[in-house]
């Protein structure tokens, strides 16, 4: 099995995730657009440690991974806590609307 | 071609598109429900890479609990729908950017590959480490950033119940006076009495003459 493969698909799943950042108002919807990215980049360790490195004693990129994934946990709980403060203080959690700290 | 590759190539355009229907949308439900696709999708993609273990753990944290604490996220906040109401005017942006970034990267990615610039790149058959041996890996030398993690996760939690509380001191008496802006905020459990006394006569005459 190539590694042609799963990489293009993590680069597909990456930039589709870079568009929602980019394209999407609400900040729920960003949030799962950030979770797509950063799935498409344990694709990508996954593919590198078992099609290329499968000798590692250290299996460094199942371990990078599983730490990405403990990361996005806790990523996802902080921000969706942010989400519900914002949308109680202001209603909206547009997050064009928020822009009480900008220059 | 193997069968192999076949069944790779299948989960990989479900989780494609699934990706791509989860980022255009227009129903704030069904995105979170094709995000749950995509990540299911993405466990598939794991045990096509033999990593049983890491799809199994994908399989509970993301399609278990992340994609349900989204759902929840989506339904406690009120949001309207549709395209306008979802998408910001940078959508030709959004494209040429990601567009141009897919391009360049997988141009350099083909390039590598056939190049050789990864070695023996072209493996017969997909092998990956047992599960004991990344259990002896984690506790051996990836020891210190495991504990590092667990502090991180407790500390997001605490953070998590600190932030979403509603009586969290200063942001509490912030989002009364800011409900009374807005005039469609979700109701309040009646006006509540501020420390210098004055506040909640404000908060009365505008609510009764918003309803009016």
């Amino acid at each position: 099995m190539s590694p042609l493969g799963p990489l293009l698909l993590a680069t597909l799943l990456f930039c589709i995730g870079l568009y929602g950042v980019i394209a999407r108002r609400n900040a729920v919807l960003v949030l799962i657009s950030v979770e797509l990215m950063l799935n498409a980049v344990n694709i990508n360790l996954v593919a590198f440690q078992n099609l290329l490195f499968p000798d590692d004693v250290a299996v460094s990129g199942m371990m990078f991974a599983i730490f990405i994934i403990g990361v996005a946990a806790a990523e996802v709980g902080v921000g969706l806590a942010i989400v519900f403060n914002m949308f109680r203080n202001r209603a909206s959690i547009d997050v064009d609307d928020v822009d009480l700290m900008r220059w | 071609m193997t069968g192999h590759d076949v069944i790779f190539v299948l989960i990989g355009l479900l989780t494609a598109s699934a990706a791509i229907l989860t980022v255009t949308s227009k129903n704030l439900v069904h995105a979170a429900l094709f995000l749950a696709v995509t990540l299911a999708g993405i466990a598939g993609v794991f045990l096509t890479l033999a990593a049983d273990f890491l799809a199994l753990v994908q399989l509970l944290v993301y399609v278990g609990a992340v994609a349900v604490l989204f759902l929840f996220g989506l339904m406690l906040t009120r949001a309207p729908i549709g395209r306008e109401a979802l998408d910001n005017q940078n959508r030709g942006l959004a494209i040429a950017v990601s567009g141009g970034l897919f391009v360049l990267l997988s141009t350099l990615i083909i390039g590598a590959v056939s190049s050789g610039a990864l070695g023996e790149t072209s493996v017969a058959e997909v092998t990956g480490p047992r599960i004991e041996d990344i259990g002896i890996a984690t506790f051996a030398e990836w020891v210190l950033p495991f504990e590092v993690l667990s502090m991180l996760l407790l500390a997001a939690l605490i953070g998590a119940i600190v932030l979403a509380r509603p009586e969290s001191g200063e942001s509490g008496e912030e989002a009364e006076v800011t409900r009374i802006e807005m005039g469609d905020a979700p109701a309040s459990e009646g006006p509540q009495p501020l420390p210098d006394g004055s506040a909640p006569e404000l908060t009365s005459g505008k609510r009764s003459e918003g309803s009016s």
